[in-house]
């Protein structure tokens, strides 16, 4: 790792200031994601400031009956809560579906939903990556491309978001609570927090130098059936090639988020719409304008395959 | 320190000192800064590893692996992959398994630790030490520290009701194979050991209920 200088942050406030005035500086929560890629020296941050003991780590219900989860809860605590298992399901299955039992007990909420893609070309320093390095290229659009996205990508980067949390967040319509270095605050609907990669790809979401996560918030239970479905290489401890979350009204109505697919959790009101007419048609639906490489256009047909079993286990569980 | 009575659960509620044979401190609870080396400040933390209260001046770089490897010379936690992939790293910090590998050891300060030095000694094995031997769960022992403390810390996660992917019903967390196999896959043993390191888990499960 480069060399860096530590500070434990001691208030919000003193948190946000101290990032915002060090050049290069960087906030430190869970860290597996942040040191794996300093010893890699993709991330090469001059100072650190650990926000792990500001007492962001409690859920609490909100005056609207939604739940309010601080931005350190460990994924293994969200996974675990009593009203999370029985009133976010999905959000549940989508953390458990995730990494490994020690990372889980490590990683948080807010940096779950700030991990870097696990694109093959940004994490090796020698080949060309807008997203590691701006302006020197994509190695990924001719290379091995077989697990990255096929649709909101751009001719300057094809990576995909690599949460599972994040995709049963989108579903959920979380909102991103922060604070910022003069004190202010605000509440991000999580369908604006991550960007499209367009001729920017370093930079993935909008929040600004300094500006801290401090919760994300879930609106009123929806109730239904929650089905979260992963599909990968491995049983157990690999990234999506293609997840999907859904949750099934008893009315009918469907809504539905993807993983795996796009540079941000993925979601389109036309599959909500289409979930009627099935499987295939809510796939067409989501997927409609995608560009996959030649290595994976395997996902379309494999999303029309997970939802064909998403809607399975609905059928079952019902 | 000696401990007389050691269990696995005295160990993880963090009240039980662990026995002295632990031999690597040599005595001394301070121990030496390294060189300082260049832009790291260095940087006092102060731990409990295995019952015992140790103050170490450290490069902030310093991982919670290196930190028990090379500064307290506790060398039975592993280093594998370094990156979080492998799980030969893991300890058990507060109660918790972590990779050891991807946290920094000033992260930790004043909190406490418990590697494998820590859960029993070769007098004294903790019971999923010796389930481990009778069961043959493992051939090089190179992954067999973390695969042992994850282990230790599944069974309490299975206990406290805490959900994973094999989950059938997330308000009824039950033990069978399938969650010990899931909940294990964040440790890797190169020469297959995993049937065996399932029965060992399982015997230990068994004889905790009995």
């Amino acid at each position: 790792m480069k060399p860096f200088t530590y500070e434990r942050a001691t208030s919000l406030e003193q948190a946000a200031k101290a990032v915002a005035s060090v050049q290069g500086a960087r906030f430190i929560a869970g860290g597996t994601n942040l040191l794996d890629l300093m010893k890699l020296q993709i991330e090469t941050p001059a100072h650190l400031v650990d926000v792990n003991r500001l007492g962001l780590d409690k859920i609490e219900k909100t005056p609207e009956g939604g739940l309010r989860i601080g931005a350190l809860v460990r994924n293994t605590d969200l996974a675990a809560d009593a009203t999370v298992r029985r009133d976010y399901a999905v959000l549940s299955r989508a953390l458990v579906a995730g990494a490994s039992g020690q990372l889980r007990n490590k990683a948080t909420t807010a940096g779950n939903l700030l991990q870097r893609t696990r694109c093959p070309y940004f994490y090796d320093t020698r080949m060309p990556c807008n997203k590691r390095r701006p302006g020197s290229g994509c190695a990924a659009l001719k290379g091995i491309s077989r697990g990255l996205a096929i649709i909101g990508t751009s001719d300057a980067c094809i990576a995909q978001h690599p949460s599972d949390m994040a995709v049963a967040m989108r579903l959920l319509d979380a909102t991103v609570e922060t604070v910022d270095a003069a004190g202010g605050r605000r509440a991000i609907p999580i369908a604006d927090f991550h960007r499209l990669p367009g001729d920017t790809p370093h930079v993935e979401h909008t929040l600004k130098p300094g500006e801290l996560i401090t919760a994300v918030t879930l609106p009123r239970p929806l109730g239904g059936t929650h089905v979260y479905h992963k599909v990968r290489d491995r049983a157990s401890y690999a990234f999506a090639l293609v997840s999907v979350a859904a949750v099934f009204g008893k009315d009918g109505s469907a809504r539905f988020a993807f993983g795996g697919l796009a540079p941000k959790p993925w979601r389109v009101a036309a599959a909500d719409a289409a979930a009627p007419s099935g499987a295939k048609a809510v796939a067409e639906a989501a997927l409609a304008g995608a560009r996959p490489t030649e290595q994976n256009g395997f996902k379309q047909g494999l999303t029309a395959r997970t939802l064909a079993s998403v809607f399975r286990q609905k059928e079952a569980a019902a | 320190m000696t401990s007389d009575h050691l269990t696995r659960r005295g160990l993880l509620q963090g009240g039980v000192a662990v026995a002295a044979t632990v031999p690597a401190l040599g005595g001394a609870s301070t121990v030496a800064a390294q060189p300082r080396q260049e832009g790291g400040r260095m940087t006092p933390v102060e731990l409990t590893v295995n019952g015992r209260e140790v103050h170490l001046q450290l490069d902030p770089r310093t991982t919670l692996l290196d930190a028990l490897r090379e500064h307290l010379h506790l060398t039975g936690t592993k280093k594998g992959c370094d990156h979080g992939q492998c799980g030969a790293c893991t300890v058990i910090v507060e109660g918790r398994r972590i990779n050891s590998c991807l946290t920094l050891a000033v992260m930790h300060d004043g909190e406490k630790v418990t590697t494998i030095e820590g859960l029993g000694t070769p007098e004294k094995l903790h019971p999923m030490q010796k389930a481990f031997i009778v069961h043959d769960g493992y051939q090089c022992g190179y992954c067999t520290p973390g695969q042992i403390c994850s282990a230790v810390a599944v069974l309490d996660e299975i206990e406290a009701g805490v959900p994973s992917h094999a989950t059938v019903d997330l308000n009824k967390v039950a033990l069978s194979d399938a969650e010990l196999r899931e909940r294990m896959s964040g440790n890797i043993c190169r020469c297959a050991a995993y049937p065996n390191i399932i029965a060992a888990m399982r015997n230990v499960a068994g004889e905790a209920k009995a």
